[in-house]
């Protein structure tokens, strides 16, 4: 009996110091997460005719929407590229960071900049970078005798065009977290390496790697998932044309929830999205060893 | 029940004037972007307004790009707090009309007076404004489309500096001779730039419009995109730069292009003679300003932003908004604001305005785009207008980016649109 | 002698890549300090000039968005503070009813940040009445589920003992909090909340929707906005606006690079 009070007093307590935290978090996730999905089964609202219970509809409608299906297969193309490069940059930028090189403060300075501009200002300084025939890029490559390349306006170019400014921003972003991976491998390691006089590129295998595994995932795992979020750089430089070759979901939802006001189909989008994002989160909680960064 | 609106309308009209109750403060959205001066005119317009009217406080708001105002507005009238009146596109009608938002001006408007001001703008530019009977829209900063050349590189290219192409064969010939190549076989200057980035649909149909077809019917519910003389003017829209190579190819940008034709990098463009003002300030050569060329005859889509006001059950705002719509479109500013930006003077008397005269006298340009309106078509306007037109825009960059041949591509745009009017077409 | 070689290879190699990457931003500069004329040709005799960050300046109201932007950092960040410390203290020290759930329901909103649900929190928003206001802007974010898992990790490596201690000396759980964990925690903190600033300096899409006025226009969406021009462009301009935008930011990381970079790592890893 006596043990009871103070115990309950720290149920009710715990609650109510994460109250706050709960109404604002159920308010603008949880609530709104189950009310889309909720939306997209119903039709959207026009003047004085309601929204009406339709099934599937939606979903159907969205099969047989060929914009859907190129904002997915952009979007994957977007994370099964912009991912893996901008990790494998961000370890050889870490890599060379942490080694003994000259001018490291300016290099790690260079490499980390992109990563605090807003993505807005970065991707107007890039448009101007990517103008056809003056901008910056095409004068260099008119240097090698390149012929000018119409960078954003052609389907072909304009969604990798998109993506070299994700790698550009996020490479930097995660290097620092490589850096601090790469501090905490203990210096002994290397040390026995050399002793037996391995070559860097065994050294890096055997060691480095496998200890800065769990940073990679981690690195992978928020890669990904801001690969389905991108949207900034869509709407400051393409508006996702040329005939819809860099729409990416988020982008879509954002069109046709607040440009067409088809309130319900941009419901049943963002239905996917979040799919997509709780098939992330099933892989990292599940798949991956949950150790690594959540304990 | 309109006696009654009217009542209350002139009941508080002079409690306001009156000066009795509290100023009315009303919020004007509009897009432009020229940045610079024009936001100061327009804070200009405001002040002066407020200072005649000192019962009423206009409070404007600059919204960006077209695109960005409209979306804006209908956000924010979603969120119950939608401006008192804005200049959006006048192609936003129908969108603004199925959302119940903006008040018909014949209904409010309806002494004598007002009623002659409703007629006094140019009938090329009601088009746009009128739909059902009723007008929507008072036209504010509107344009049409006109051609401008490089006359220092007409010379160089042994070409008129003073003819510029007057049919769409000219233009070709012109156009590829004044393509310039270096060395290597890289285009140094091409001959036309019609941008095609963003709202294509508009420049594309200054070609449709020559090749005498029509884009949409008047009431908004039907598109005509794969008609064939639609389609024979997107294959030569392709063809500029895929045949005869006188146009970059992909999509050109909308906002780079006045920079390509200061920089030489064009010979000739497309653009809103919202633009002459621009191109005035930053042309470093002698350049010229024309009506479209003609294939089967001449004309450009209008375009450009008209007043709209919004719905209010606060009659005191709706008569404050009316009153500065008003003030807006007097000949006068009309005449000041075509100065200041290059729009066309909406009105015919804003061009007997001294000042105006004197303007168009020194800068005969500025009168190309007016008498091209005698040959103006209205710009292309559905419901669900967001929608229709970007599947004829996707359609026109897929052409122009050569992922799908021009029937094919119309023939999509067309089902995608008869799909989203269906529900218009009784 | 060719490890050396390969040395200066790899150096040389390594500040070509730097380069590549300072480009875009380098290139941003040029344009930005050069008369527009001047925007595409590199002539190093170019004359200097401040008139595109004048033009920029006095073509929209970059002082208010700048005003706005300066509010909505700070009031999100200590809001942050406030609700986030409360909500670990109770998560770390307390094995409450639900608890373990409830610290799996909050890391749903790592993967489901508010932007995923534009239309939906935008409809809330509606409902509250916030729309087009700073505390619309900022509500949704109050909340975070980073802010959360951060300060419980490094709560939770505070020794009990001291918790003891201070009841003992008759401190409330607050008391606790203030006297204790806010000390102890500071750096974490300082690494929270520079991370939080330089999101919410730098987030667009919400403020974008949210926002319908200059009173209330964030940075990022003014820019936007000055940026989206329907008569051309002028990069020059345009660049000035851009770097004008993000330079509070930029300035701030030079000072205190180290600080900055830590602090990053602080909240990266745990």
């Amino acid at each position: 009996m006596e043990r009871t009070k103070p115990q309950l007093n720290i149920h009710v307590q715990g609650w109510l110091l994460a109250l706050p935290a709960v109404v604002l978090l159920a308010t603008f996730t949880h609530v709104p997460a189950v009310s889309t999905i909720i939306d997209s089964f119903f039709s959207t609202p026009h003047g004085r005719r309601p929204a009406v219970f339709i099934g599937l509809d939606q979903y159907r409608t969205m099969l047989a929407d060929p914009i859907f299906w190129l904002a997915l297969k952009n979007n994957l193309l977007y994370a099964l590229i912009t991912v893996p490069i901008a990790i494998g940059l961000a370890l050889a930028m870490a890599l060379w960071v942490n080694g003994r090189i000259k001018g490291r403060a300016a290099l790690r300075l260079a490499f980390f900049t992109p990563t605090i501009l807003p993505m807005v200002a970065a991707a107007n300084i890039w448009l101007f970078f990517y103008t056809p025939d003056y901008g910056l890029l095409n004068q260099i490559g008119r240097l090698f005798g390149f012929a000018s390349v119409n960078w954003l306006g052609s389907s072909a170019t304009a969604l990798p065009a998109l993506m070299a400014v994700t790698i550009w921003k996020e490479a930097g972003f995660f290097m620092i977290f490589f850096l601090a991976a790469l501090q905490q491998v203990p210096p002994v390691l290397y040390e026995a390496a050399r002793m037996e006089n391995a070559r860097r590129w065994l050294t890096f295998r055997r060691i480095t790697w496998p200890l800065i595994m769990p940073t990679t995932l981690f690195v992978a795992i928020n890669a990904l998932i801001n690969a389905f979020r991108v949207v900034d750089q869509v709407i400051a430089m393409t508006g996702g044309g040329p005939n819809n070759a860099t729409t990416l979901l988020l982008f879509y939802v954002y069109q046709v929830a607040f440009s067409f006001w088809d309130t319900a189909y941009a419901a049943a989008l963002s239905t996917v999205l979040l799919s997509v994002l709780a098939i992330i989160a099933i892989l990292q909680f599940f798949m991956l060893d949950r150790k690594i960064h959540y304990r | 029940m309109n006696r009654f609106a009217r009542l209350t309308l002139a009941a508080t009209l002079a409690a306001s004037f009156l000066g009795g109750a509290s100023a009315t403060e009303i919020t004007f959205y509009y897009p432009i972007a020229v940045g610079g001066p024009i936001t100061k005119v327009v804070d200009g317009y405001a002040a002066e307004f407020s200072k005649a009217h000192p019962d009423i406080t206009v409070k404007p708001v600059y919204t960006g790009s077209y695109q960005d105002s409209i979306v804006k507005a209908m956000t924010a009238a979603k969120a119950g707090n939608a401006p008192d009146v804005a200049v959006l596109l006048s192609t936003d009608m129908f969108t603004l009309i199925d959302n119940d938002l903006i008040e018909p001006y014949d209904a409010i408007a309806k002494s004598d007076g007002d009623q002659a001001w409703i007629k006094s703008f140019y009938p090329a530019f009601m088009e746009n404004s009128q739909a059902e009977g009723h007008t929507w829209g008072i036209p504010f900063q509107r344009s049409t489309i006109v051609q401008y050349w490089n006359k220092d590189a007409f010379k160089a290219a042994g070409l008129d500096p003073e003819k510029p192409p007057t049919t769409w064969d000219e233009m070709v010939a012109f156009g590829k001779k004044l393509t310039k190549h270096d060395a290597s076989g890289a285009v140094t200057q091409w001959g036309l730039e019609i941008p095609s980035s963003g709202f294509p649909y508009w420049l594309f149909q200054a070609l449709t419009t020559q090749n005498g077809a029509i884009l949409a019917n008047q009431a908004g519910t039907k598109v005509a995109y794969n008609d064939p003389k639609v389609v024979e003017a997107a294959q030569f829209f392709a063809d500029l730069s895929q045949k005869y190579e006188v146009m970059p190819k992909g999509i050109i940008d909308w906002g780079t292009t006045p920079k390509d034709f200061f920089e030489g990098k064009t010979a000739m463009m497309w653009t809103t003679t919202g633009n002459l003002t621009n191109v005035r300030n930053n042309a470093k050569f002698a350049f010229g300003v024309a009506a479209m060329p003609s294939k089967v005859r001449g004309g450009s889509p209008t375009g450009g932003g008209n007043i709209y006001i919004f719905k209010n059950s606060d009659k005191a705002k709706v008569a404050a908004a009316l009153e500065f719509a008003r003030f807006l479109s007097t000949p006068e500013r009309a005449a000041d604001w075509g100065i200041a930006t290059g729009y066309v003077a909406t009105r015919p008397d804003a061009w007997e305005i001294e000042a105006m005269k004197k303007y168009a006298a020194d800068f005969p340009p500025a009168v190309v785009a007016r008498d091209q309106l005698k040959d103006a078509v209205a710009e292309l306007s559905t419901h669900e207008n967001q929608r229709v037109t970007k599947a004829l825009n996707d359609a026109l960059q897929a052409i122009l980016t050569g992922a799908k041949p021009a029937q094919a591509a119309l023939d999509e745009a067309q089902a995608e649109a008869n799909r989203i009017l269906a529900s218009y077409q009784h | 002698m060719s490890g050396r070689l390969t040395k200066l290879i790899s150096t040389i190699t390594v500040w070509l890549f730097a380069l590549i990457w300072a480009l875009p931003l380098l290139y941003g500069i040029w344009a930005a300090f050069h008369p527009s004329a001047f925007a595409t040709n590199f002539d190093l005799f170019a004359p200097l000039t401040w008139k595109n960050f004048e033009r920029a300046w006095t073509a929209a109201p970059f002082a208010r968005y700048f005003l706005n932007t300066v509010l909505l950092v700070l009031g999100i960040m200590a809001a942050q503070f406030v609700i986030c410390t409360l909500a670990a203290f109770g998560l770390s020290r307390w094995k409450f009813f639900g608890a373990e759930l409830l610290f799996a329901l909050i890391l749903v909103q790592l993967m489901v940040t508010p932007d995923v649900l534009i239309l939906e929190n935008y409809r809330t928003l509606q409902n509250l009445n916030l729309i087009d206001t700073l505390t619309g802007v900022g509500l949704p974010y109050v909340a975070s589920a980073f802010g959360i898992f951060l300060l419980r990790q490094n709560f939770k490596s505070i020794p009990k003992e001291l918790d003891d201690a201070a009841r003992v000396e008759g401190a409330n759980t607050l008391q606790t909090i203030w006297r204790l964990y806010l000390p102890l925690a500071r750096p974490v903190y300082v690494a929270y909340g520079l991370v939080s600033v330089s999101y919410h300096w730098n987030n667009f899409l919400w403020p974008l929707i949210v926002t319908n006025s200059v009173e209330t226009r964030p940075l990022t969406v003014g820019l936007q906005v000055f940026a989206s021009v329907d008569q051309g462009i002028d990069w020059s301009v345009i660049c000035a606006a851009a770097l004008m935008t993000s330079a509070p930011l930029m300035i701030a990381f030079l000072l205190f690079q180290r600080a900055f970079i830590q602090s990053f790592l602080r909240a990266g890893i745990r």
